[in-house]
Formats: structure tokens, sequence, C-alpha cells
């Protein structure tokens, strides 16, 4: 970990050896370590420790960038020649609104030194403890525990200077038992919320539970979806349609909707990068404070998340989204939701299931593509526990299925949603999700498993 | 860097390793992102850092840094002493690498023009030509162009005695064109889609690829989707253009041949494979046509190079011979479980053959893909449209998706035509195509030959937790299968 003031005296030193008129400098460092585990065994035990500098620099609107991972003074000053080269060649932006002025944003704390002080024993035992309830109940464990400190930092010429440090921990479980298999996951910034022992328990019985499959053919069906699985609904919906960029290029699943009732009124989301009950960063890779943006509101599209140039474009303020800009696929991502919050309901997941007469409980959905961005469309796979209710229980599990489906119809026919909340890692933030019923879900083809 | 080189072995083996090897890896990667007529992004990036390997109790350990100095050399080399010592509290059985492999030498890319040094201008210029070509076109409303340029060096050196010393290059370009009207969403992209086709060679492969040429081809394309036919459903004849046959072989049939994935290692994220032990040797795969290998020697591949990141040479093995399954991507360790488990065979070695690759300095070598390729067969692609009565040729990717166990999978291209008595006629929107792995490949009747066979490039597979992106490579060529469905968009 480098800490603030090692940080600040880098940016001042890249700062000042850019002769352009604007510069930027992002700061992202990680120190962590994960241990990965297969077969009742740890197979991948890793640690790394990596620091990053992001320049970006402005000739008038002329804009370059390069990155280094070399944080000595001669690299600094390569970077940002480079990044003034790039800038030299390349034709002016003409809806570059510079960088951001000087804001301040409140600090959150999201730095747990228990998470800091994980060494590799702890993650160890941690895992063995795992493993051993594993071979105990007959099944065969796969997954990984990591544990780490991040630092993001940002300053530009005109005055910003933010940084934030967090911590992660991240835990994730495949359990096999008989060829059926069961599934836990959960993140946080605090240590003591990840149970690993029972989070493993809960994928173990739920893989014990899921052996000896029946066959049902695809079809429409209600759903009971667990938080995993609606984890990939609002990702998705998040990730190609909640960003200004998508909307304003008309390849937005909200265009032409905005304010307008689509999806269920039990259906609300937004993102909130300052929430502890997240894993929060209070300020994005422009160093902008972030806001508490509402997507949807009881299934109206409110509108998207914006960075400073989609903000410009339509004259309103930045609200915090930025990705990395120096990152060549931050342009055509856009800005994008990454502390994603899903309102919870008041039901419990056996409310949920006792309320389908007929229909599929899913844990999980795997290896989900965007097939058409206007209603979301996404096809994908279940994995790790497909059951059939009925009668308002779960009767018995059934083979892994394929869907085709429109996310926006999904959500627009969601009938119930859960009353827990699940805290799930996402690249940049995560996912807070309940648990949804849906009264219709297509599965568009069937697996041997 | 030998002295840094030499510091991580001694303090490795000081700290109780048995085995440890470093790799010193330094990258260098220009980008140019054109959007909408205007540069998005230039950007230059450097990276370097260190990473160590050691088996010590019996049991791996790795640990790595960025920061390339001595103290920090004995220090991560002590870490990873220490998590392997972790890891051997509950290990089940030692670590097993077979014999010792000690290589010694050094492999460059061969390029004609280094693309580090064609100027930052020149690069711009032609991605903004092509943006321009393409935003010619009426009704196109988003276009854009990207080129990346990657030089990689890398020292490995092990304490069996291996040091070894490699450049590779790689050259990627790409160019898409979006049409929105009326809620409908259509691209087309070139040469392939994801943003690019990729290779190790220089800048003379961005030159072939005449982005400025095909431009205006692209963007009519993707405006007159918009009005074509949804693809109908049916069971029908199906032909694939070279690329997304290469993402078909990828996909199931270049994940599913990992042995690290196949005994269970990767279980816990990307999952498991249907080609299980005791199908090697034995298991009808594909047709009699369907012949696949995976060659780190071919010239272009993104899976070339002279070793991998265990320091086993580069190779080609066969991986389905006529349609039957006869062999794995492996690395020493899964090299020699597989001997153990199934003894010598004519398609057992135990010896690696060489697919352990890292994403960088940071991240753990595992079993890659190197370049698994589907060989060529005999057929002009115009006479395989001509030999057809009825059915669907379908080109460029747009979204994929298959199961854990590489079975089930579903695929968009970007584009289709019917085929009608041996003639291409109607284009079609939202072609998506879906089956079974071994029955789809069993289906396939026809193969075009070597003047349709490309080297695709796939810069962004992703495995592993951390999560490491490869870059593989996939020759292919057009090719046909019979009883497929089809569909639009769902």
């Amino acid at each position: 970990m480098l800490g603030q003031e090692q940080v600040r005296r880098l940016f001042a030193e890249a700062l000042g050896r850019s002769r352009a008129e604007q510069t930027e400098v992002v700061l992202l460092s990680w120190d962590g370590a994960l241990t990965r585990f297969a077969n009742n065994t740890m197979h991948q035990n890793v640690a790394e420790h990596e620091a990053q500098v992001l320049v970006r620099v402005a000739l008038g609107k002329r804009v370059g960038s390069a990155i280094t991972n070399r944080l000595d003074p001669e690299a600094l000053e390569r970077a940002a020649a480079q990044a003034e080269a790039a800038a030299r060649a390349t034709p002016e932006v003409p809806d570059f609104p510079g960088f951001p002025e000087p804001q301040t944003p409140e600090p959150v704390l999201a730095f747990d030194e228990a998470v800091a002080a994980a060494s590799p024993q702890w993650r160890a035992q941690q895992v063995e403890a795992l493993l051993r309830v594993a071979r105990e109940e007959g099944a065969v464990a796969a997954g990984a525990l990591s544990t780490g400190v991040h630092e993001v930092a940002v300053a530009n010429s005109k005055g910003v200077f933010c940084y934030h440090a967090g911590t992660r921990v991240v835990f994730s479980t495949v359990a096999h038992s008989d060829g059926a298999s069961g599934y836990a996951e959960r993140a946080d910034w605090r240590l003591e919320v990840s149970d690993v022992v029972t989070l493993g328990r809960s994928a173990v019985e739920r893989a014990k539970r899921a052996r000896n499959p029946r066959e049902i053919p695809p079809g429409t069906y209600p759903v009971v979806l667990e938080p995993y699985a609606v984890q990939d609904v609002v990702g998705w919906m998040a990730s190609a349609g909640a960003g200004a960029l998508a909307v304003q290029e008309g390849r937005s699943w909200m265009n032409g909707r905005v304010g307008t009732r689509l999806l269920s009124e039990l259906v609300t989301v937004w993102d909130d990068g300052r929430d502890p009950d997240g894993i929060p960063v209070p300020f994005d890779f422009e160093g902008v404070p972030k806001h508490r943006v509402v997507i949807v509101d009881r299934g109206v599209p409110r509108g998207p998340v914006y960075d400073t140039q989609t903000a410009a474009k339509e004259g309103k303020s930045s609200t915090g989204h930025a990705l990395p800009r120096a990152w060549p696929e931050a342009a055509a991502a856009g800005p994008l939701p990454a502390h994603v919050f899903m309102e919870p309901g008041t039901a419990t997941l056996e409310e949920l299931v006792g309320r389908v007469e007929r229909g599929l409980y899913v844990t999980r959905f795997w290896y989900t593509r965007l097939v058409h961005p206007r209603d979301c469309v996404v096809t994908g796979m279940t994995r790790d526990g497909v059951f059939w209710i009925e009668g308002g229980e779960v009767a018995y599990p059934v083979r892994n299925l394929r869907f085709t489906q429109g996310y926006v119809q999904a959500l627009a026919s969601v009938e119930g949603v859960g009353v827990d909340t699940y805290l799930l890692g996402d690249r940049f933030g995560a996912y807070r999700v309940p648990a949804l019923r849906v009264a219709e879900f297509t599965f568009t083809g069937a697996t041997e498993f | 860097m030998d002295e840094l080189v030499a510091r991580v072995l001694n303090a490795a083996q000081l700290a109780g390793a048995a085995y440890a090897d470093v790799r010193v890896v330094e990258t260098v990667r220009q980008a140019v992102v054109v959007r909408n007529g205007a540069v998005q992004g230039v950007n230059w990036t450097e990276d370097a850092g260190f990473g160590v390997r050691v088996v010590a109790d019996g049991a791996w350990g790795f640990a790595s840094s960025y920061r390339l100095d001595l103290e920090e050399a004995a220090r991560v080399a002590q870490l990873a002493v220490q998590i392997a010592r972790a890891s051997a509290l509950a290990k089940r059985e030692d670590v097993d690498l077979g014999p010792p492999v000690v290589q010694r030498g050094s492999y460059r890319t061969p390029v004609d023009v280094d693309p580090f040094q064609v100027s930052l201008e020149a690069k711009v210029e032609l991605l903004l030509r092509a943006d321009e070509e393409m935003r010619r076109v009426r009704g196109v409303t988003t276009t854009e162009g990207e080129l990346v340029f990657i030089r990689q060096r890398k020292t490995f050196a092990s304490t069996e005695g291996s040091l070894l010393t490699q450049e590779i290059v790689e050259s990627g370009c790409g160019i898409q064109a979006t049409a929105v009207r009326d809620g409908e969403v259509q691209q087309r992209s070139y040469p392939n889609s994801v943003g690019r086709h990729q290779q190790t060679r220089g800048w003379e492969f961005v030159v072939e690829q005449d982005l400025v040429g095909n431009a205006p081809r692209v963007a009519e394309e993707a405006v007159a989707l918009l009005s074509a036919d949804p693809c109908p459903e049916e069971v029908t004849t199906l032909i694939l253009g070279g690329s997304q046959v290469a993402l078909q072989v990828h996909e199931s049939c270049g994940h599913a041949i990992e042995l690290d994935r196949v005994f269970g290692a990767e279980a816990g994220f990307a999952g498991t494979s249907f080609l299980t032990p005791d199908k090697l040797g034995n298991f009808r795969y594909g047709s009699e046509v369907v012949n696949i290998t995976a060659d780190a020697t071919v010239p272009g591949g993104l899976g070339t190079f002279g070793w991998d990141d265990e320091g086993v040479p580069a190779q080609r093995v066969d991986i389905v011979r006529e349609g039957l399954f006869v062999g794995y991507l492996t690395d020493r360790e899964t090299a020699r479980r597989l001997w153990k488990l199934l003894g010598p065979s004519p398609y057992v070695t135990g010896e690696s053959n060489g697919t352990s690759r890292a994403s960088g300095w940071n991240r753990i070598p595992m079993i890659r893909m190197t370049n698994v390729n589907l060989l060529p067969g005999t057929w002009k692609l115009e006479d395989l449209i001509a030999d057809t009565d009825r059915g669907v040729f379908m080109d460029t990717n747009r979204s994929w998706s298959i199961d854990d166990r590489r079975l089930n999978f579903q695929f968009g291209c970007e584009i289709a035509w019917e085929i009608r008595n041996g003639k291409r006629t109607r284009m079609l929107r939202n072609p998506i195509y879906t089956g079974i792995t071994p029955e789809f490949w069993r289906s396939c009747d026809a193969v075009c030959d070597a003047t349709h066979w490309v080297v695709w490039g796939t810069p962004n597979c992703g495995k592993g937790e951390p999560m490491q992106v490869a870059h593989t490579g996939h020759g292919a060529a057009p090719a046909r299968f019979r009883n497929v469905r089809v569909f639009g968009k769902g």
C-alpha cells in the first residue's frame, strides 16, 4: 500500500513533469492475494502487488494518454511525454469539455484492518475448514477466497486531488455432489460478514439437493431467481443501457422510454458509490464525487449515469461515473454504474416460491451474452442448481436449460421481490440485489446435465 | 535483469523451495481508438514486473510485484515460499512436475515492419480515413476503429537450469459501423468483431487488412441489415464464415481440451469439460473431415512463441484426427497426472505439450490455448454454396454463450444470407444458431481449403481467478454443417 502522502508526492512529480495545458493523473493500486481450491485441495495460491499511473493530457481539445506501472520520476516523465506526443498526433475532439474543476468528495469508510492483514495462513485455515465440511458431506468443493487493499486516487492540473483506500474480500465456491452442483458467493469490504464455512455449507447442501435432475422441456415458465441470477439481469441492464453514451447513441433499452412505465412497479434500481452497504468509492476516475442516481423508480426509467464528456453534451453535470478514460476501451463504454442497488421487497425466498404453482427455481446464470440491446435480450445457461416448483414448493431438481430472454420483459413481469439481499462483487464496485419472482421467463434449449 | 533473476532463485531456494521459476515481463502497448470521426483515445502503456512460482513442502506458491529491485526480489521469493507452505496445509498429494525441463535460447516474432516504428500520425490517419468512408454511408449512426500494437519481452529462468528470452510482437486492427432505426440496432465489423483481428506480425498485417477499402461495404451492410428479414426459425444446412468457425473451435473444442479444466481445476469458475480422460482415443468428436491441431509454431498466430511459461518448447500436436478425439492441451503437472491415470499410450506421453501460459507477470501460468486450428479441407467457398440446395450462410460473431461443460452452445452472428438452389440470396438479420458440441461437429461435411484459411486472433480469452485474459489463435476456413437449428432474435 502506498498511502495518501506518497500518492500526493507522486502526483506532484507527475503533474510537474507535464508541459501540457491540462494534465490528469490517476493512480490504481492493488496489494492482494487469492487462495484457490478445487478437488477439495488448494491448488493455486497467489499474491500480487501492482500499481499503475494513468496520465491524460490535453493540448486545447487534443487529448492523449499514457499508462505506466513504473513509479520512478523518469518513468513518470516518459509517460507524460508519450501522452503529449499522442495528443499532438491527434485531431481535436470537438466535444471534449476539459478536465473537471475541483470538487471535494466526502471520504467514506471502506477499509477494514482485518482484511488488510489477512495472511496466507488465515486464508488457508478458512478454506481448509470449508473443505472439511465438503469432505464430511461427500462433496467436492472448488472456488476462491481473495483479500486485499485497493487504492484509487485522482489529481489534475486544475487542483483536483482525491484519494481513497479500501479493502475487499471476495469468496465464491461451487460444490459438486454426484454430478450435481451448488453455489455460494459474497463480496464485502468487511471481514466479519464473510462466513466462508456457512456459505460453503449452503453450496454443499444445494449440490446434494440438485442430484439426479429430471428433464423438463424448454418453454416459458414462472421463475424464482436467486440474487446470483438477479445480479446478471440487473448487471446487463446497467452495463448495456444505463450509461449516458449508450443512450446518446440510441442503443439503450432506455431510449424513448424515460419517464414512462416500462418495468414492474416493484423494480427500483439505483447507483450509490457512497453507501457502506456496498463496496463504496466516493469519487469516479475523473475525481468527480459520486452522486446517488436513481436509474429505475418503481418501474419507470429515470435516466442514465454521466461522466464529464457525456454530461457536457447535454448541458448537465457529471454524476461521477467516469471509467478510467486513459483506457482505450473506456471510450466505447462511456460512463457506467458501478455501485448498484436493487430495492428489496418483503418476501422471504420461501414466500416467493410459495406463490408459484408450477415453475422453476434458478440459482444462477452462466456465460450470458447480449443478443440484442433494445430489450436487453440475453442468452445464457442455468448453472449450479435448477429446481422444479410444484404447488408452491421446491419439488425436485431439473437439468440445466439455455434461455434467451429480454431482460426488459423479465423485469416487467416481476411479481415478487425478496427481503434479503446479497452483496456480490463486480469489476469496479459491487451489486446488492434481492431474489425475484418473475411471471414469465423463456428457456430455449436443454442440456444433458 | 540477470541479477534480479538470480536473486529470486537464490532467495526462493534459501527459503526452502524445492523448485522455483521466475518470469520478468516487460510490455509496451499502443492503442488508437477512433469513434464517429474523432480520436477518442491514443494510449501508450508500459508495464513491467516479475512473478515467482515455487514448490515448497510439496505445494505451489506464487507471488509477484511491479517493483524491479533486488530487495523486492528477495521479499517476493520468500512470500511465494510462505504461500506454498500455507497451500501445503490442505494438500492431498505432492506436486509432480515429471522430469526436469532444461532449455536455453531466445525467440523473436518475425516482423516485416516494426509497428512501433510507424508514426502515430500515420496510424491516426488510417483510422480516420476508414471512419470517414463508413460515415459517408447514409443511415450509419456510430462508427468505430481501433489499432493495437504490443511488444512483450520475457525472461524465464528456473532452478532446473532453464534460461530463456523472448520478444513477442502483436498487431491488431478493426472497424465497426452501427446503424439504429426504430429500435433496431445493427452492426457490421471488419475483419472481425469484438474490436479487432490480431496476429503476431508487424505493421504489414494492418496494411493487408485494407480497412479503408472495406469500410464502405461494412457500413452499407450495417444499414441494409435494418431492412433485412429476420432469420427464420428452422433446422437447416448452415455454412459459417471463417472467423465464426474460429470462435466455434475456440469455445467448443479449445476450452474443452484444457487438461487442468478436465481435472477440475476450473470447477469453481470457468467450469469443467465433457471430454473426460476415458474418451481419449476412442470418442468421435466430429466427422471425418474434422482435423484439429494445437500448433504454437504456425506463423502469425496469437498462440505462437518459442517456449511456454514453463520453458517447454512450442510444438504442434493433434487434438482431433479424422473426427477422433486424440489429444489434450497439457502442462507439466497435468501431463504427468494423465500419464499416471491412463499409462503410456499413443495419446499419452507424460510430457507437457507446451501450453502453459500466463497473461502477465502478476499471474500464474495455466493451460491456455495456443493456436487451436481446424485444418483446411478441399472446398472453395463458391463451390460449397453452389453445392447447397437450401440453407443459411452466417458470418462474423455477435454473441457467444456455452455451458460450463462446453456442450450446449448458442452463437449469434452479425449477418446471414439465405441459400436457395446453390445461390446466396436475401440478407437476413439477427441470425442465431444453437447445438450440442459433438452432434454439431459430427454434422460437419465440408471445410474450405487453404486459400480460405486464416489464423484468426482471439485477444480476449478469459480463464482463471484472478482473471487472466489470454491471446489465442485459431486457423479456420468456412465450413458446412447439416441439420442445425437456426433462428432470429429470440
